[in-house]
C-alpha cells in the first residue's frame, strides 16, 4: 500500500537551540535541543509539558530561542551569534497546530487558498483543486470550519499547509481524537504526498500507539531535553527516565535501591522500597545504594499458579491476586507481592488459570524486562 | 425641539466616531499585541477620560486651545484663529473624551482572538497587514461596531466638555445636551422633554445594536 520513493530534494533541518522560560508561579523551564532532521517522519515523543510544542514554535519562528541556530540546508532561519532571525512568514514552513486554527470566517476553499495569495488566480485554484482531491475533501469546499467533523477539520488543516509546498512540515498532535482507521487513512495520504515532496516532517505526539503507527524515527523529549533518538522500538522499549517510561506505557514503575552489583553476571539487584521484594535487573550505570525506579510492562510479566523450577527468568515473586478486570481483549490482574504489580493477560488465560481475588500465585519477570530508569 | 442643535450633535458625533476609529484601530492593535512592559501607562492615559470629571478635561482642553495654549498658537499661526469655541475645537476635545469608548472594545476583541489563528496566518506567509485585514478585522468585527456605536453615542450625549471648550454658540457649538439645559433654564419643559426623550430612545437603540451584534456572534461560532 505505502509506496516508498527516493525524495526529490533533501534538505536537512539542523537545530541547536537553548531557550529559558521564566514565568511567575511556575518552575523555570529550559529547552535545550540539538538534533538534525532528514526527509521523512520524525516523531517527537514525550510526556505533556516536555517541550515538544515549544520546539516546534522555535523552528517555526513563533518563539525566538535565546541561543543557537536553526538551519534548513544552507539557509539560516535563526542564528544568535550572527543575529539572524527570519520571521515565520518568510521561512516556508508548514505548521499544523493541535487546535488546527482553521479560519472560522472562511470556507474550506478560502482556508486552503489563503497561503497562495502571491499566485495568479488560475494557478491558485488549480493547486487548491489538487490538494483538496489528495485529501478527499472536494465535497466540503463551501463549508465553514464550524460545519466540519473532527476528522474533516484535520484534513483541511493539513491541506491548507501542504498546498503552499512547505520545505518543512511541523505537526502538533494533528490526529488526536481520531479512531485508528481514520488516522491511518490520513497518514497514508500524507505519506503519499511526501513521496513526491520529500521534506522533513516533525510529528509531535504523546500517544504510544501513534508512534508505532508512524513507525519512523523517534526523538524522545523530556524536561525540555532530547533524551534519545532512533527507531520506535529502541526508544520506546528502553526508556531512560520515569516520565518517559510512563508515557511509553510502562504500567509498573517501582521505587527501589541498588543493593548488589554483579558485573560478571551482567546484573544487579534492586530492593524495592518498603517491601521484602528484590528484583534482578540488567547492570546499568546506577551506583550501589542509589535510588532508582524499575519500569516493567504489564504484558512482560508471566503468572504461574505453582512454584516453578528450572526457569531462565531470574525474578519469581510470590503474591496474592487483589483484583481482576476485563477490558475488551485485555485482562488486567493486580497482584500484591509486597509491591503492587499490574499484569496483562488474555481473558482466556484468566479463566483457565481460574484466577480469583485472594489466590496465591507467582510473578515471573525476565531480567531484561526490567528497565532501570532514573527518578524524575 | 431644536433641530439645528440635533443636526449639529449628529454631525459632531459622526465626525468624531469616524476619526476616532482611525486613531483607535492602530492604538488598540498596539495595546493588544505589544510585549512592552510599560504598556499599562498608555492604558491608563487612554482610560483617563472615564474617571476625569468632564469639566477638568474640558478645562485643560480649553487652555491648550486658547491663544496662550500650544495647540491654540499653532492653529492660529496656520488658520488665523484659535480653536476654542469652534466646531473643530469641539471635535478635538471630543476625540480625547471618547477615546476609551473606542479603544477598549477594540482591545477586548483583539485580545479575545485565538492567537493560533494569527500564528497560522503567519505560517501561511501573510505579513502583519494581511493578517490584520483578512483575519483580525473580520473576526473582531463586533468589537469594531461596538467601538463606533459607543463613541458615537458618548459624543452625542456629552455636556461638560462641550460647555467648557465650545461654549454655547447656536449652530456652531450648541449641541442637544446643551440645548436641553438651556430649555430647562428657560422653563420650557415641553421642548426639553421632546429632546430628552429623543436622546433616550437613541441611546436605547444604540445599546441594542451593541448587544445584538455581540449576541449574533456567539450563536454563529459555537466553536468559540
Amino acid at each position: 500500500m505505502v509506496t516508498v520513493a527516493e525524495p526529490v530534494v533533501t534538505s536537512r533541518l539542523s537545530v541547536r537551540i537553548q531557550k529559558r522560560f521564566r514565568a511567575a508561579g511556575t518552575p523555570p523551564f529550559q529547552l535545550g535541543i540539538e538534533e538534525s532532521f532528514s526527509a521523512g517522519f520524525t516523531v517527537l515523543f514525550g510526556p505533556s509539558g516536555a517541550g515538544k510544542s515549544t520546539l516546534l514554535d522555535c523552528i517555526a519562528g513563533l518563539v525566538s530561542p535565546d541561543e543557537g541556530f536553526i538551519k534548513l540546508g544552507e539557509e539560516v532561519f535563526f542564528d544568535s551569534e550572527k543575529k539572524i532571525f527570519l520571521p515565520p512568514q518568510k521561512r516556508g514552513i508548514g505548521y499544523v497546530f493541535q487546535s488546527l486554527a482553521l479560519f472560522p470566517n472562511m470556507s474550506v476553499e478560502e482556508n486552503a487558498s489563503y497561503g497562495l495569495s502571491h499566485l495568479p488566480a488560475a494557478d491558485r485554484s488549480e493547486k487548491v483543486e489538487r490538494i483538496l482531491a489528495t485529501f478527499h475533501i472536494q465535497a466540503l469546499r463551501r463549508r465553514k470550519p464550524a460545519e466540519l467533523s473532527g476528522g474533516e477539520k484535520q484534513r483541511v488543516a493539513l491541506a491548507r499547509s501542504l498546498v503552499t509546498e512547505p520545505r518543512v512540515l511541523l505537526l502538533d498532535e494533528p490526529l488526536t481524537g481520531l479512531d485508528e482507521g481514520l488516522r491511518q487513512s490520513i497518514l497514508q495520504d500524507l505519506r503519499e504526498w511526501n513521496t513526491v515532496h520529500g521534506i522533513p516532517i516533525l510529528y509531535v505526539t504523546h500517544n504510544r500507539e501513534e508512534v508505532n503507527a508512524i513507525g519512523d524515527r523517534v526523538l524522545a523529549i523530556e524536561g525540555g531535553q532530547g533524551r534519545k533518538s532512533g527507531m520506535p522500538g529502541a526508544v520506546l522499549d528502553a526508556p531512560r527516565s520515569a516520565g518517559l517510561a510512563q508515557a511509553a506505557g510502562f504500567e509498573n514503575l517501582l521505587q527501589g535501591k541498588v543493593i548488589e552489583q554483579r558485573a560478571v553476571d551482567g546484573v544487579m539487584r534492586v530492593a524495592l522500597d518498603a517491601t521484602h521484594c528484590e528484583l534482578e535487573v540488567p547492570l546499568g550505570t546506577a551506583q550501589l545504594g542509589e535510588s532508582v525506579q524499575v519500569a516493567i510492562r504489564a504484558g512482560d510479566i508471566l503468572l504461574a499458579t505453582h512454584a516453578l523450577h528450572g526457569l531462565s527468568a531470574r525474578n519469581v515473586l510470590p503474591g496474592t491476586v487483589e483484583s481482576l478486570e476485563v477490558r475488551g481483549p485485555l485482562g488486567i490482574v493486580r497482584v500484591n507481592a509486597g509491591a503492587r504489580f499490574t499484569v496483562h493477560v488474555t481473558p482466556g488465560a484468566m479463566r483457565s488459570l481460574e484466577l480469583t481475588p485472594g489466590l496465591i500465585l507467582w510473578l515471573v519477570v525476565k531480567t531484561h524486562s526490567c528497565h532501570v530508569v532514573s527518578p524524575q | 425641539m431644536n433641530i439645528e442643535a440635533l443636526l449639529l450633535s449628529l454631525r459632531l458625533a459622526s465626525t468624531v466616531s469616524t476619526l476616532l476609529l482611525l486613531v483607535a484601530l492602530p492604538l488598540a492593535y498596539w495595546l493588544a499585541f505589544t510585549a512592552w512592559r510599560g504598556k499599562f501607562l498608555v492604558e491608563s492615559v487612554v482610560a483617563l477620560p472615564l474617571v476625569l470629571p468632564p469639566t477638568v478635561l474640558g478645562f485643560y482642553a480649553l487652555i491648550a486651545m486658547g491663544p496662550h495654549g500650544a495647540l491654540g498658537r499653532i492653529w492660529r499661526a496656520l488658520f488665523g484663529h484659535t480653536l476654542a469655541f469652534t466646531f473643530t475645537g469641539l471635535v478635538i476635545a471630543s476625540l480625547i473624551y471618547s477615546l476609551p469608548f473606542a479603544v477598549q472594545p477594540l482591545v477586548a476583541s483583539f485580545e479575545s482572538l485565538d492567537r493560533r489563528l494569527l500564528d497560522a496566518s503567519s505560517m501561511l506567509g501573510a505579513g502583519r497587514a494581511r493578517t490584520f485585514a483578512r483575519i483580525i478585522l473580520p473576526l473582531a468585527w463586533p468589537g469594531v461596531i461596538t467601538a463606533v456605536v459607543l463613541s458615537f453615542a458618548h459624543t452625542l450625549g456629552e455636556f461638560g466638555v462641550v460647555l467648557m471648550v465650545g461654549g454655547n454658540l447656536a449652530g456652531i457649538t450648541r449641541t442637544v445636551s446643551i440645548d436641553i439645559y438651556d430649555r430647562v433654564q428657560a422653563l420650557d419643559y415641553t421642548s426639553a422633554h421632546q429632546t430628552a426623550l429623543l436622546l433616550l430612545l437613541m441611546s436605547f437603540v444604540v445599546l441594542s445594536v451593541v448587544y445584538g451584534v455581540n449576541r449574533r456572534v456567539w450563536s454563529l461560532w459555537p466553536s468559540r
